[in-house]
Parts: C-alpha cells; sequence; structure tokens
C-alpha cells in the first residue's frame, strides 16, 4: 500500500512518503502525493484505501478549518489528531485508513500523532506507517536520536523510506518530503535514482 | 465588490448501515470555508446551489430486493436478470500546451457480444469540461448526466463558468456515498480560469490529478504509448497523435475496446469534438440494401374509420396581471 513516516524535532517535524497507489498489481499512480495538507501547519500522512483516506482528510479539514476559524487561532495538532481519530474509530468498520498526522503548533512544537486503523491515536516522536513499515523498524529503532536538526531528520527520513520502497511491492516511485516549523513549509521531491542506495544483493 | 460564490463543493460522509442494523448518524453538510477565511453559517437544510435537495442519508436497498423477488417469481429463478452492459473500452487524456486532449475508442460489448458499435464515451459535463468514462455503461452515463446538471444549476445560480476541480469533488462524493457499487472508472478533463487540468476518480470515491491518463480494460498498453512518448507542453497534433496512437494500442491489444476513435480537443476558445477522428480499418461496406421495397407485403383489405370528437366543455380562464 505505502509506506509513510513521521519524525519530531525540536522546531518542527520531517514528514516523508513514496509514491506509488496500486490497485491490485498494477500501479494506478506513480507519482502520488499522499501528504496532504490539512491547516497551513499541519499535514496527515495517508496510508490505506485512497478513496476512504481523501474522504476522511477532507472531512477533517474542513471541521479543523471552521474550528480555527472560530477560535481565530491556529488549532493545536493534537486537536486535528483527535478529529482523525473520532472519525476513523466511529466507521472504523467501513473505513480501512492508517493516518500519521503530524505539525506545528504554538503551545507544544513538532508534535507526531499516529492513528492506525481501528482508531487509536498516540503520540510518538517517530512513527512509521503503511506496508512498508515493517521492513524498517528495526532501522528507525536503531538510527533514532532524539535531538536530531532538521537535515538529520530529513536524511534519516529518506534512507528509511528508500530502505522501505527497495523491499516493499507496494512502495515505491519517488520519495516526497516535508519540513513543517514556525516559519513555515519546505517541501522537496527526491527521485527514484536520487534516493540513497545501500548493499543490494 | 468581491462576491465570493455562495458555495464551494462539498463532502458528506453518509451513513452505512451494518448487516444489524445500527446505523450510524450522518455529519451534516456543511462549506468548507474559502481561503479568506469568511465563514458562512449554515443550517442542514440550506440548499446547496448545485442541487436542490439535500440527499437522504444511508442506503437504499430497495431495488436489490426488488430484483430478487423478480428472479425467484419468474420461471422460480431459472431466468436470471440481464447483465449490464459494461464497456470494456480503452481511455486516455493528455494536458498539453494549449488544453486538454481526450480520446476514447467506441466499442460496448455485452458479454461476449459488441452490443454497440459506434458507442459514444466522451460525456459533456460543461462548455469547458468533458469527461471519458468506462466501467458500467449505465453508470457512467448516468453519474456525468447528474454531475453535467449540477454544474449548470451552479453556473446558473452563481453566474460563473464551473471549474474542474469542482466537477472532479461532486464526483468524488457521489462515487464514495455508494462505496464502488457504481462501477464508473472517469477521465476528467477541460480547461477552466486556472488552467488545463486532467483528473481520475476511481469508482470508490479516490482522486489523482495527473497530466496523463489511460483507463478502461485497454489501458495498459495504451499507458504504455503515453509513458514512452509523453511531453510536457506538447502541441496540439502531437498531442493528438499520441492520444490516437494509445487508443489504438488498447484497440489491438485488448477484445473489449475496438472500432472507431472518438477525440475531444478543449481549450480556452472552444472544444473540438471529433467523431469519429480514425474509422476502424475493418469495417466492412454493407453489400446491399436491405430495405424492403414497397409492395413486398400485399395489402389485402382496408378499412378506414373516422373518429368522431365532441366538443364537450370550453372554459377560458383569464391570466391576472398586475
Amino acid at each position: 500500500l505505502t509506506t509513510i513516516m513521521a519524525v519530531e524535532f525540536d522546531d518542527g517535524v520531517v514528514i516523508g512518503a513514496d509514491s506509488r497507489t496500486t490497485t491490485g498489481a498494477y500501479i494506478a499512480n506513480r507519482v502520488t502525493d499522499k501528504l496532504t495538507p490539512i491547516h497551513d501547519r499541519i499535514f496527515c500522512c495517508r496510508s490505506g484505501s485512497a478513496a476512504d483516506t481523501q474522504a476522511v482528510a477532507d472531512a477533517v479539514s474542513y471541521q479543523l478549518g471552521f474550528h480555527s476559524i472560530e477560535l481565530d487561532e491556529p488549532p493545536l495538532v493534537q486537536t486535528a489528531a483527535n478529529l482523525f481519530k473520532q472519525m476513523c474509530y466511529r466507521y472504523r468498520e467501513e473505513l480501512m485508513a492508517g493516518i500519521i498526522v503530524a505539525g506545528w503548533d504554538k503551545r507544544r512544537g513538532g508534535q507526531v500523532y499516529t492513528v492506525p486503523m481501528g482508531g487509536m491515536l498516540v503520540r510518538q516522536p517517530v512513527s512509521v506507517g503503511g506496508s512498508g513499515s515493517s521492513y524498517i523498524y528495526g532501522f528507525i529503532d536503531s538510527n533514532y536520536r532524539s535531538g536530531m536538526s532538521k537535515e538529520e531528520c530529513l536524511r534519516f527520513t529518506a534512507e528509511a523510506l528508500a530502505l522501505a520502497m527497495e523491499r516493499d511491492g507496494s512502495s515505491g516511485g519517488v520519495a516526497r518530503l516535508a519540513a513543517i516549523t514556525e516559519a513555515g513549509l519546505e517541501r522537496t521531491v527526491i527521485l527514484g535514482n536520487q534516493l540513497p542506495t545501500f548493499f543490494s544483493a | 465588490m468581491n462576491n465570493f460564490p455562495e458555495t464551494c463543493a462539498t463532502k458528506q460522509l453518509n451513513s452505512v448501515t451494518t448487516g444489524h442494523g445500527t446505523a450510524i448518524t450522518e455529519i451534516p453538510t456543511s462549506l468548507r470555508p474559502n481561503r479568506s477565511g469568511k465563514k458562512n453559517r449554515l443550517s442542514v437544510d440550506m440548499a446547496l446551489s448545485h442541487v436542490f435537495e439535500t440527499p437522504v442519508s444511508g442506503f437504499n436497498f430497495e431495488n436489490s430486493t426488488r430484483n430478487i423477488l423478480l428472479e425467484n417469481v419468474l420461471d422460480e429463478g431459472k431466468t436470471k436478470a440481464p447483465k449490464p452492459l459494461k464497456t470494456g473500452t480503452t481511455i486516455a487524456g493528455v494536458v498539453y500546451k494549449n488544453g486538454v486532449v481526450l480520446g476514447a475508442d467506441t466499442r460496448a460489448t455485452s458479454s461476449e457480444v459488441v452490443a454497440d458499435k459506434t458507442c459514444a464515451k466522451i460525456h459533456y459535463i460543461a462548455p469547458n469540461i468533458y469527461c471519458c468514462g468506462a466501467g458500467t455503461a449505465a453508470d457512467t452515463e448516468k453519474t456525468t448526466d447528474l454531475l453535467s446538471s449540477n454544474l449548470t444549476i451552479f453556473s446558473m445560480n452563481s453566474g460563473r463558468n464551473p471549474r474542474v476541480v469542482m466537477a472532479a469533488n461532486i464526483l468524488q462524493d457521489i462515487l464514495f456515498r455508494y462505496r464502488g457499487m457504481i462501477g464508473a472508472n472517469l477521465i476528467l478533463g477541460g480547461v477552466d480560469c486556472t488552467g488545463n487540468h486532467l483528473y481520475r476518480v476511481g469508482p470508490f470515491g479516490s482522486m489523482d490529478k495527473v497530466p496523463y491518463l489511460a483507463m478502461g480494460s485497454g489501458d495498459l498498453a495504451a499507458m504504455g504509448i503515453l509513458e514512452d512518448r509523453f511531453k510536457v507542453n506538447m502541441e496540439v497534433e502531437e498531442a493528438k497523435t499520441l492520444v490516437c496512437d494509445a487508443i489504438h494500442a488498447g484497440i489491438m491489444t485488448d477484445l473489449g475496446s475496438g472500432n472507431n476513435i472518438d477525440l475531444c480537443i478543449i481549450t480556452r476558445r472552444g472544444v473540438d469534438y471529433i467523431r469519429p477522428y480514425q474509422e476502424s480499418e475493418y469495417k466492412q461496406r454493407r453489400q446491399e440494401k436491405y430495405k424492403y421495397k414497397p409492395g413486398t407485403t400485399p395489402v389485402l383489405t382496408e378499412n378506414i374509420v373516422p373518429l368522431e370528437l365532441e366538443l364537450v366543455h370550453e372554459m377560458v380562464q383569464t391570466m391576472e396581471t398586475a
């Protein structure tokens, strides 16, 4: 299905995803953008059914936008994550959606919340999701350190995505990264032949 | 002075009744706030600018039960309901420098038989938006008609030309609500004030914005041609040749696609719907005229009965004018 990932660092978060959507064995879109903006400084990484996650993300971005206008303040990442959790849990039987919510707000800085299938909500400093995540848990556990800088986080995410895309058939294409901080948003795309390379048998 | 339209596209997650009858309440229809941050407080009952009534929540399975009943009544289940007409298609679309080119074959199949050799798969949505449909013929036809009506109402209400992204969003709404039961795979292409756009909408309600696209049973062959020869900002003749070749590859490789190739070129200036762009090289000429000559059936008797009408009641009602 996908590989998605999000990492917290001091001033914000770095999120990343692959770009492959498949219908069975056919790649329907090899340049998908799975990093969806929910608000100015809050993004979600979508994995699972494309239709379900697009619909949920649209509904939540409406609700969050409305809430933010009522409050006259930028919304909290925790609020966005809770909105996702409420929807994913209530419709858990009908939806197939694994979502990572990540962003920056003034109260708690960079935060990553994971809402896997079933509708759990938990905050983690680093989180991976999708079918390709199984292949990189070891890499994440051994290579993550707290207190990394933005550049280190970007490199860490790119390497993790490259490893997952190499091993998982349902992940591939280009690697899309985004860094969200108070100052704003930087999006990058790493093409297939520019991904970090590792040993291959 | 800046009158933002009353509505943008809307989203709603309708309720789903599970097998045990536990209905889940619907999230009420409401607006997405637009970029300037203006908010519109709406009640649930307010009419949207592109539909007359807010749709009822939940599923309606009346037709399924009726079909089962009919099958049981007719010959104790031996007669099956007719299979839906599937299009088994090759459709393709390409964004080029000045607009969008859409292409489709013209074969509609009902299992192994070609039901329609000149099926029109490029549907009109708006003066600047056209949609190619693959999948179940009835579903694509009805969904695109519904979309076209909604967009016309929107244009009349707001005085604006519809945008391609709005058409894609409305399609996404409709198809997601029916959770894949409507077998419509659509390529939506058009030109509006924001540029040239091409969208794919899947039967489950997923949407992708892409520069080139092929769908239908012949999409693998067509995609091969497109992946090889697509370039950004092509000229119109190159784009037309590319789409035509892509559909041709689908026709040659796939049994469900065939006959003629239709093209539709959409630019800011207007639409060029070329039907057919290329006729099938295997089309045969009719050997003879198959009409019956007058006098083939002999007339035995002729009986003319005048129909007498009697004026029973006449009433003139004057219209009150102010």
